[in-house]
């Protein structure tokens, strides 16, 4: 299977920050997987797979839904980062329900021949990793204003206690409190339910953060 | 878990005696505390001439009373808030004034547990970690009542037997299940929610914030029956919707699925090997 791929990109990318390997190795020709980094959507019917990079909104937003009856060559996906930490080695590849076998496989080579670890999931907010870490993170946050212990002690309590490489203060922290709430906040908006909703600690970053 | 957290003490020079109510454990213990220190010293991280004197700190009854010269009990007894606090009223009896209770409960109040005591002010939360003689985190609350002495009486030996405590609070799950018990279901509600495999689900987690485990291999190491047991220790006291028992969970124990030890969890184990990933 062909691993080559056109980049087309407006803006700095997350998944891919400057001077990334990943955007070096990109054909200069059309080859047969298009990655589009911010420029929008264009239907390429003929190619293996289109694949759009998401922030936090659903694939859904740009191709546009039909009653789960979706999906075609087009796949999402994000290269997981928290916050302002460097990318980690994680690509979240986003389908929908009638998305192409074909589509799948094509890029799941392209970023594996790239040295990424690929997982598949469906379009649901945040993915798997924030769906499932932000919450814990909201709760640390909580307990720090409810005084269960320290921050120190929460980290080193991840870290001795789960064998964690960072506990959940220290990391949400490092990766901003205010893009905490940013992400938070998109998930809390679709899911509705409190566990998403930003801790206190970061709205209060969101709201002193340098506009 | 009990054999474990004995191990700590007597490696840190302290004289321990291990009780348990039934010969069989202690038993047990014994010798598995042996294959623990041989395999130190195999390993080259102990003399024997080490080992025999830490084994020679270890003493075990099946008498509450061998327990009255103990400046220092650590109950680790079955997760029961009525064994805990029958034993603690029995230890009142046996016990000086002065020896102080240590709990190693997981999932009961220490306040509650303390309450089986005449003198609750002597009674501390000492949540080890499994296993224990392997692991430094030590979780310590003090209850309602528990006085500062003790509390830092009980402090100061966790770091003398080498261990590290971190102060928390007497509420349920302390801060490492409080934290990792939601996180586990979530991770469960995600399989019911067809968000991904749980296969994929462990590797993001382990690629993308560099976790050992995944959250359903660990599901399946701590046993699915355990889970619920500990979502229905916590949802009732803190009703915070992620403690409550995904309905994928019950459906899995209820046919069986009960992770590694049964063979089949989220992931399918045949003769100790992983299928599924
Ligand atoms: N297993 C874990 O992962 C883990 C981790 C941290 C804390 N804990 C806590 O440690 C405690 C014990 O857990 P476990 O998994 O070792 O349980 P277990 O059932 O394996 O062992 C309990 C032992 O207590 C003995 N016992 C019961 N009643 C007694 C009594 N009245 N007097 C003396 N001995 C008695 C039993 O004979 C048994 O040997 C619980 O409070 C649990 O929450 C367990």
């Amino acid at each position: 299977m062909s691993t080559r791929y056109t980049i087309k990109q407006s803006g700095e990318s997350r998944s891919f920050p400057k001077g990334d390997a990943f955007l070096a190795g990109a054909s200069k020709d059309d080859a047969d997987v298009i990655i589009h980094l911010g420029t929008p959507l264009a239907a390429a019917p003929d190619k293996a797979a289109v694949l759009i990079e998401l922030g936090t909104e659903s694939l859904g937003t740009h191709t546009g839904e039909k009653e789960g009856e979706e999906g075609g060559n087009v796949l999402g996906f994000a290269r997981y980062r928290n916050g302002d930490d460097a990318p980690s080695q994680l690509i979240e590849l986003v389908c929908q329900p009638r998305t192409a076998e074909s589509a799948i496989a094509a890029a799941r080579a392209v970023f594996e021949a790239a040295g990424f670890t690929v997982v598949v999931c469906s379009d649901q907010a945040g993915r798997i990793i924030d769906r499932l870490v932000r919450p814990k993170y909201n709760v640390a946050l909580r307990f720090l204003d409810e005084g269960l212990a320290t921050a120190a002690d929460m980290d080193l309590t991840c870290r001795l206690g789960l064998g964690y490489p960072d506990g959940p203060i220290e990391r949400v922290t490092r990766g901003g409190l205010a893009h905490h709430h940013d992400v938070t906040q998109a998930l809390f908006e679709t899911y509705g339910t409190a566990t998403y909703a930003p801790a206190r600690r970061a709205v209060v970053a969101a709201a002193r953060r340098k506009k | 878990m009990g054999a474990g957290i004995a191990i700590v003490a007597a490696r840190a020079g302290f004289k321990t005696i291990c009780f348990d109510t039934s010969d069989d454990a202690l038993a047990r213990a014994e010798k598995q505390t042996r294959g623990f220190f041989d395999k130190s010293v195999e390993r080259g991280k102990m003399q024997a001439q080490e080992r025999d004197a830490v084994i020679g700190n270890l003493s075990r009854s099946s008498k509450l009373d061998a327990l009255s010269d103990c400046d220092l009990v650590i109950e680790a007894v079955f997760e029961d808030l009525g064994v805990k606090k029958k034993l603690l009223s029995a230890l009142d009896e046996v016990c000086a004034e002065t020896t102080i209770f240590g709990s190693n409960t997981s999932t009961l109040s220490i306040t509650e547990i303390a309450s089986g005591s005449k003198r609750p002010q002597r009674v501390v939360g000492m949540h080890f970690c499994l296993p224990a003689q392997l692991m430094k985190l030590v979780e310590m609350s003090p209850g309602v009542l528990t006085s500062d002495e003790t509390f830092a009486t009980a402090w100061a030996w966790t770091e003398a037997a080498g261990q590290k405590p971190v102060k928390t609070q007497d509420k349920p799950g302390f801060i490492l299940n409080a934290l990792l018990v939601p996180f586990n279901n979530d991770a469960i509600r995600a399989v019911e929610a067809g968000v991904a495999s749980p296969a994929d689900i462990d590797k993001a987690i382990k690629v993308g914030l560099g976790y050992k485990m995944g959250p359903l291999e660990l599901v399946d190491l701590v046993g699915l029956d355990t889970q619920i047991r500990l979502c229905e220790a916590f949802y009732p006291i803190t009703l915070d919707p992620r403690a409550a028992c995904p309905p994928l969970l019950r459906r899995m124990v209820a046919a069986g699925l009960l992770g590694r030890k049964s063979g089949r969890g989220f992931y399918n184990y045949q003769g100790g090997a992983m299928f599924g990933a």
